[in-house]
C-alpha cells in the first residue's frame, strides 16, 4: 500500500469515526477535564504574553504530547504573509511560533518544519516577521514555499468550487501539522483566522478569489489531512486595513490566544473575541457557515466544552 | 610583477562584479555595487567625481581602466587566453574608431542613449551576465536545491528562471558570441576598433605619464612582445607602440627577455604611430540594432504609459541616462523590473520597465535605485519611496469579481500598502474596491493579484513624470481595551 492509498483509507476510517462524534472531533486526541470529566474542545486564554499563554493553554488541552507523538515529522504553519515587523501584527507572533516549535521538539518530534506561501517577497517576509529566526532558534527547519515545484496536486472531493489544489509537500509528507494563524481583519474574507490560513499551504490562490473566495476557503479546509491543532494568535490584533495593515493605528494589543482541534469552532470564538474590538457579525465571515455546512467543524461553541483562562 | 598585479586586480573586480550580477540570494554585500559606479560610461552619465578620477587615472597610468576595471575587457582576455593565439601587429583604424564615437555621441544627444548602452563594454557585459550567465547559475542552483531538499536540507532554494526579455536576451547572445569570437581570434579587437570608451581612453593614453616604452638599445626586434600583444599595437620591427590601442596589460613587459619593453615615466625616444587604415568592419554592436527583432513585449498590458522604475523621475530622464546594464533588473527581489521592448519607444529599448506579471514593487524596497551605477535611478530613502507615485491605479468595476460573480474577493485591497484601494460595503454583505488615486504609489500589488483575465479589473497607469503621493490619513480610533472573551 503506498502512502496515498494509506492516507485515503485513513481518511475514510477517520470520516467513519467522525460520523459518530459530535462536531467532527478526532477520537485520537481527546482530553479529559478533571472537573467535569468532559473533553476540552476549546481553550481561550487572555491577558498574558504569547509564550506564557500558549504554555498554559496547551496544558489545558492535555499537553503537546496528546497531539504530537515521538518520532513524528511535524509542520508548524504560521501566517508569514507580509514583509512586516511583529509589532504591525500582519504575521503570526514569532515568540508563539518559537514556543510551539520547542514544545513539538520536547514532545519528541523528529523534525519540525515551518513555512508559508507568502504574499510579499518570501525572503523579506521570513526575515522581517522574525519568524525565521525564532523558529530556527527553537530548532525548526524553515523551508521555502515560493516555487510551484514545492507543491503537489491533491484532490478535494468534498469541495464545492475547488475540486483540487496544489498543497506544499511539507504538509503532504508530514505526520502531523499545527495551524498557527494570526487573527486579523481581512478586506476580502472580512476576517482571516485558522481556515483562511490554509490558503498559505496552497500554491495558486488567484483561483480562490475568482471562484468564490469564502466557499473556496471552506473547500480547502475539507483537505483530508487536517491540522492536529489550531492555535490562533490574538496577542496583537489587526483591527483595520487588514490583512496587510498600514500603521500601528491598525493594531490593538488584545492579548488573546485560542486553541482547538476544530477550525470552525476556534475561528468562531476568535470572531466573537474580535467583535469586542470592532463589530464583526459571524455571518460576515461567511466561510465559517460554509465550513459548518460541510462538517468541517461547528460554530455552536456554546455547546462545546470551552475552557476560559485569564492570566 | 606588473602583469601579476593586473591579473590579480582584474580577476578580483571581474569575479566580484560578475557574481554580483548573478547573486540572487544576496550573498555578496550590497556595497559591491560601487564596482558598477567606477565603470567609465556609468560614471560619465552620472556627472560625478568618479569620471574625473577615471580621467586622471588615465592621464597618469594610461588605459588601465580597460585592463583592470572593465569586465568586458577581462572577459575578452579570458577568451583570448583560452584560444592561446599569438598576435601580430595590425594597423590602426582611427577613422572607423572616431566615427563610432561621433555617431554614438550624436545619437546620445538626439536622445538615443541606447547606442551607448549597446556599445558600452560594462553594460554589454552586464546584459551577458544577467541574460546568459544568471539563468545558468539559477539552473544549477535549482538542481542543487532539488537534490538537497530531497535529503531534507533547505540551504538552497529554488528560484524561477524565465526569459526576462527575448530582445535583450538576443542582444546579449549576439554580443557574447561576437565579442567572444573576436577576442578568441584577435584579442582586444573590440576594444580597439569598436568600443567608444577604448577610443577615448586610447586618445588620453597618448598623453599619459606612465607608458609602456621600448628601450631601443636593448630591443633586438625579436618580436616576442608583438606576439604577446593582444591589442596588436606593437610593431616590433619599427620598435613602435600605438598608444591609442595599448591597454597596459603588461604582457609585453613580462615576455621580454632583455628588458627591452618597460613601463615608466620617461623614455629615450617615442615615435607616434598613427596609421590611417582603410579596412571596414561590420559593427557588431550597431548591427544588433538593425537586426530583426524578436518580440518581447509584456503580455496584455492595459496601460498606455509605461511605468519607469522608482528613482528614474520620468521615462524621459531614464532614457538620457540608462545604459541598460540590467543590474537593477538582476537586483529586483520582486521580479518587477524587466528590460523594455517597445514600451518606451526605440530609444528606450532594453531599459528597465516595471511589469507586474510576476510580482509587485515592495513598498519598503529601494534596491534598484541604490545599485544604479549611472544614476539613471536616483537613490531613494525608504521614506521617499513610500510617497513616490510611479503610476496611478485604475479600477474597472464592471470587470470586478464582486460585481460579475457576486462573491468576495478583495485581493487588490489586501495587497495595497496605502489602502488607496479600499473595500467598501456592497450588496449582501459583500465589499467592493474603491480607489483613491492620490494616495496610490503605483506598486502594482493590485494589478499583480487581480484574478480577472484577460483584462484585469484593476491596474496601474504610468505617470509620465513621477509624482509625490498624498500621505494616507490614519484614522485614529478610540482605544478599546479587550478585557473579556467575547463569548
Amino acid at each position: 500500500m503506498d502512502r496515498r492509498a494509506f492516507l485515503k483509507s485513513l481518511a475514510v476510517v477517520g470520516a467513519a469515526f467522525t460520523l459518530k462524534m459530535k462536531g467532527g472531533m478526532s477520537v485520537f486526541a481527546q482530553t479529559i477535564n478533571a472537573e467535569t470529566e468532559l473533553p476540552v474542545d476549546l481553550v481561550a486564554v487572555i491577558g498574558g504574553e504569547p509564550e506564557a499563554m500558549f504554555k498554559r493553554g496547551i496544558e489545558e488541552m492535555g499537553g503537546m504530547g496528546r497531539f504530537i507523538k515521538r518520532g513524528q515529522r511535524v509542520v508548524v504553519k504560521p501566517n508569514i504573509g507580509w514583509d512586516k515587523v511583529p509589532e504591525l501584527a500582519a504575521n503570526t507572533n514569532p515568540f508563539l511560533v518559537g514556543e510551539i516549535v520547542r514544545q513539538c521538539i520536547a514532545a519528541g518530534a523528529r523534525e519540525v518544519i515551518v513555512f508559508d506561501n507568502t504574499c510579499d517577497e518570501w525572503r523579506k517576509c521570513y526575515a522581517n516577521s522574525g519568524i525565521e529566526a525564532a523558529a530556527k532558534a527553537a530548532g525548526a527547519k524553515v523551508v521555502p514555499g515560493n516555487e510551484k515545484s514545492y507543491y503537489s496536486s491533491v484532490s478535494l472531493p468534498q469541495g464545492k468550487k475547488l475540486k483540487k489544489t496544489d498543497v506544499h509537500k511539507a504538509i503532504l509528507d508530514c505526520d502531523a501539522w499545527i495551524n498557527v494563524p494570526v487573527l486579523k481583519h481581512h478586506s476580502g474574507a472580512n476576517l482571516t483566522i485558522s481556515m483562511k490560513n490554509l490558503m498559505g499551504i496552497v500554491y495558486n490562490r488567484r483561483i480562490f478569489h475568482i471562484s468564490n473566495l469564502q466557499q473556496c476557503i471552506a473547500d480547502v479546509c475539507t483537505y483530508n489531512k487536517k491540522p492536529v491543532l489550531n492555535v490562533v494568535d490574538a496577542y496583537r490584533v489587526m483591527k483595520s486595513n487588514g490583512p496587510r495593515g498600514r500603521t500601528l493605528e491598525d493594531v490593538v494589543l488584545a492579548k488573546g490566544l485560542f486553541i482547538s482541534q476544530d477550525m470552525v469552532a476556534v475561528d468562531t470564538a476568535a470572531t466573537k473575541f474580535f467583535s469586542q474590538i470592532r463589530e464583526m457579525p459571524l455571518e460576515h465571515v461567511k466561510h465559517l457557515a460554509h465550513g459548518q455546512a460541510m462538517n468541517i467543524g461547528t460554530m455552536d461553541i456554546d455547546n462545546l466544552n470551552v475552557k476560559r483562562i485569564r492570566m | 610583477m606588473l602583469k601579476k598585479i593586473r591579473v590579480a586586480v582584474s580577476i578580483l573586480i571581474f569575479s566580484l562584479l560578475t557574481f554580483y550580477f548573478l547573486d540572487f540570494a544576496g550573498i555578496l554585500p550590497s556595497r559591491i555595487h560601487v564596482l558598477g559606479h567606477i565603470q567609465f560610461i556609468p560614471a560619465l552619465l552620472s556627472h560625478n567625481a568618479i569620471i574625473v578620477c577615471l580621467i586622471i587615472l588615465a592621464l597618469l597610468f594610461g588605459r588601465v581602466y580597460c585592463s583592470f576595471i572593465c569586465p568586458m575587457g577581462v572577459f575578452q582576455d579570458i577568451a583570448s587566453r583560452c584560444s592561446k593565439k599569438k598576435f601580430a601587429y595590425r594597423k590602426n583604424n582611427p577613422v572607423l574608431r572616431w566615427s563610432i564615437v561621433a555617431i554614438t555621441f550624436i545619437l546620445f544627444l538626439s536622445g538615443f542613449t541606447i547606442a551607448i548602452g549597446i556599445l558600452d563594454p560594462y553594460s554589454a557585459y552586464g546584459r551577458i551576465a544577467v541574460h546568459i550567465f544568471r539563468p545558468i547559475y539559477i539552473f544549477a542552483n535549482n538542481i542543487l536545491a532539488g537534490v538537497f531538499s530531497n535529503f531534507g536540507n533547505y540551504t538552497f532554494y529554488k528560484v524561477g528562471i524565465g526569459i526576462l526579455s527575448i530582445f535583450s536576451l538576443s542582444v546579449a547572445l549576439l554580443t557574447f558570441v561576437a565579442i567572444g569570437v573576436l577576442a578568441w581570434k584577435k584579442g582586444r579587437f573590440y576594444c580597439n576598433t569598436i568600443c567608444p570608451v577604448g577610443t577615448v581612453l586610447g586618445f588620453i593614453n597618448k598623453f599619459s605619464l606612465f607608458k609602456i616604452r621600448i628601450n631601443n638599445t636593448q630591443c633586438t626586434s625579436c618580436g616576442i612582445c608583438e606576439k604577446n600583444c593582444k591589442a596588436s599595437c606593437i610593431d616590433a620591427k619599427a620598435k613602435t607602440i600605438d598608444y591609442s590601442r595599448c591597454v597596459n596589460c603588461f604582457n609585453c613587459v613580462k615576455g621580454c627577455n632583455r628588458r627591452g619593453v618597460f613601463y615608466a615615466k620617461k623614455s629615450k625616444e617615442i615615435q607616434p604611430a598613427v596609421d590611417k587604415g582603410k579596412r571596414k568592419f561590420l559593427l557588431a554592436g550597431l548591427a544588433a540594432i538593425a537586426a530583426p527583432k524578436a518580440l518581447a513585449a509584456n503580455p496584455a498590458a492595459q496601460r498606455k504609459v509605461a511605468i519607469s522604475p522608482p528613482g528614474s523621475v520620468s521615462a524621459e530622464r531614464l532614457m538620457k541616462r540608462c545604459t541598460s546594464c540590467h543590474l537593477c533588473v538582476s537586483k529586483c527581489p520582486s521580479k518587477v523590473l524587466r528590460p523594455a521592448f517597445m514600451e518606451y519607444g526605440i530609444g528606450g529599448m532594453m531599459m528597465p520597465v516595471m511589469c507586474f506579471e510576476r510580482g509587485f514593487c515592495n513598498f519598503d524596497c529601494t534596491a534598484c535605485s541604490s545599485v544604479c551605477p549611472s544614476h539613471a535611478l536616483v537613490p531613494l530613502t525608504k521614506e521617499q519611496k513610500h510617497r513616490l507615485q510611479v503610476g496611478k491605479v485604475i479600477f474597472i468595476p464592471e470587470l470586478c469579481v464582486v460585481h460579475t460573480n457576486g462573491t468576495s474577493c478583495g485581493a487588490c485591497s489586501e495587497h495595497c500598502p496605502t489602502q488607496a484601494v479600499k473595500m467598501v460595503p456592497y450588496k449582501g454583505g459583500l465589499t467592493i474596491p474603491v480607489i483613491d488615486v492620490d494616495t496610490c504609489v503605483g506598486c502594482g500589488g493590485c494589478e499583480f493579484i487581480c484574478p480577472v483575465r484577460p483584462y484585469r479589473a484593476i491596474y496601474v497607469e504610468g505617470n509620465k513624470v513621477h509624482q509625490k503621493a498624498k500621505a494616507f490619513i490614519v484614522e485614529k480610533q478610540e482605544e478599546r481595551e479587550v478585557r473579556d472573551f467575547g463569548f
